[in-house]
């Protein structure tokens, strides 16, 4: 499935998004396993809320970021992988 | 990331615990012929940490950078106070699973723990045929099983099955995938025994042949692509059947910590069977110090400690040489290479023990199921011969 900008996710059930002190960084939990994702990939998630549409965590992370080029692909192919990868779902 | 001092290795980096392993009893209603618990628990049924000391082990261990919590035995639901741990686990943002074989799972129970907190539930099933259920686990729990993933499921929790296989259950791979299914599981861990306790052993009894998990695994393919997302399985490939050995743990004290029942602070489930190395004890020096500055987490850090063939492997940081207790138990050297290792001096024990697993004679003894009896036998000396070819304690 490709992403839409309309498009409202949420955080996958069963799994749970949170920030980590000792790791300074986001993590994602889930049955027999975790990953530690990176700051942008933390960036991303942290929008992915079951609110926002596509359209506006780009639009927002834009905003944020106003010096970094071409961050739409990044942001578009970042929720893509996490929904590949079954750690976000369709709200929508 | 290690130094040598006086041949012992000092960890220079800090490394932190993602998971946190609670054994918190070894007392069991099962008797699994292939449990990996320690061959002697009977000596530490009777020191429990308390429920307040738990509590301890959980916030200390979170300090450390902990998140991922099972809460495991023995059967953890033999104690009354699992509901109190979920809580504070909870608090303090732990991702929590709890591992059962479900005896003791009520509605009351699962409603209480819902609402603490416990992110899930692993249940072991063992087999299709009620007859295999039972043997293996020297119970009778087939249907028992059967309720309790129903009820798991009809409190929205995921559905995660842990199934040991063995001898006796590969060659229902089919089947077991297919009632997982049917059961609406979500994970499936098909687990091939490793060998270590009580299972290592029942080892010429419980190992199947190379041409059986060859076919399990091909099997367990067809199934994924059959049932794509909708549940993961995954395949724990057994290591005698491989020629380099696994990075157990994904290293010694690098991301696993285990608080025994009675308090013991290990790197891996069966530690406590290496020579020469007194482990911490929560009851001591407390966790931090266990985990950072003990002798006996810091003993197997890095790759200092490496004898030949591993220390000018140029594979050495792969598999960090292997398993230090299959080191142990099976060549009565822990420093020594792994020797599901091709290039271990000790490889053939791998060999003769595959061979004797299909040895008649051999596959007719008696199992000695994991049970109180059995250990009390094991710690006195009485079963000596049956130990005779492991260097496992006592």
């Amino acid at each position: 499935m490709t992403i839409e900008n309309q498009d409202i996710y949420k955080i996958a059930a069963h799994h749970r998004f949170q920030w980590e002190e000792a790791q300074q960084s986001h993590v994602i939990l889930f049955p027999e396993g975790m990953v530690k994702l990176n700051g942008s990939a933390g960036e991303v998630l942290s929008l992915v809320n079951g609110k926002n549409s596509v359209d506006q965590i780009v639009a927002s992370l834009k905003e944020k970021f106003k010096d970094v080029d071409g961050i739409e692909k990044d942001i578009l192919s970042m929720i893509q992988f996490a929904f590949d990868k079954a750690w976000i779902e369709k709200a929508n | 990331m290690a130094t040598q001092n006086n041949g012992v290795a000092a960890s220079v980096t800090h490394t932190q615990p993602l998971w946190l392993l609670a054994e918190i009893t070894y007392r069991c209603p099962l008797h699994c012929a292939f449990c990996y618990n320690p061959t002697d628990y009977d000596k530490h049924t009777q020191n429990e940490l308390s429920t307040e000391q738990w509590i301890n082990v959980l916030r200390d261990a979170r300090k450390l950078g902990a998140l991922q919590l099972g809460i495991s035995g023995g059967e953890p639901l033999l104690r009354d106070d699992i509901e109190e741990i979920v809580v504070e686990a909870k608090k303090l943002g732990y991702y929590s699973n709890l591992i059962t074989s479900g005896v003791g799972l009520t509605e009351k129970r699962i409603q209480a723990f819902k609402e603490g907190g416990l992110d899930h539930i692993q249940l072991s099933m063992h087999d299709i045929t009620e007859e295999i259920n039972n043997f293996i686990t020297n119970t009778k729990t087939f249907e028992l099983k059967k309720k309790v993933a129903a009820m798991i499921k009809s409190h929205g929790y995921p559905m995660v099955l842990n199934v040991v296989i063995h001898r006796y259950n590969i060659g229902h791979i089919k089947e077991i995938l297919e009632m997982a299914e049917a059961l609406g599981a979500d994970y499936v861990e098909l687990a091939n025994t490793q060998y270590y306790g009580w299972s290592l052993l029942n080892r010429n009894q419980l190992m199947p042949t190379k041409e059986q998990i060859d076919h399990a695994e091909k099997v367990t393919n067809e199934f994924r692509e059959k049932v794509g997302n909708k549940m993961k399985v995954f395949f724990v490939v057994p290591d005698y059947f491989s020629d380099r050995p696994k990075k157990c743990m994904n290293g010694w004290g690098e991301v696993f910590m285990i608080v025994t029942a009675n308090g013991d602070v290990l790197p891996c489930h069966s530690a406590r069977v290496l020579p020469n190395i007194e482990f911490p004890n929560v009851r001591d020096k407390g966790l931090m110090w266990a985990w950072q500055d003990s002798p006996a987490f810091n003993r197997y850090r890095g790759d200092s400690w490496m004898k030949e063939p591993c220390r000018t492997c140029p594979e050495k940081e792969k598999d960090l040489g292997g398993c230090r207790c299959q080191a142990f138990l099976l060549s009565g050297d822990a420093e020594s290479a792994d020797p599901v290792c091709s290039m271990s001096p000790h490889h053939h024990l791998i060999e003769k023990a595959i061979e004797d697993a299909q040895n008649p004679v051999l596959q007719a003894q008696p199992i000695l199921f994991r049970n109180d009896k059995n250990s009390k036998k094991i710690i006195s000396g009485e079963v000596k011969d049956l130990i005779k070819d492991f260097h496992a304690t006592p």
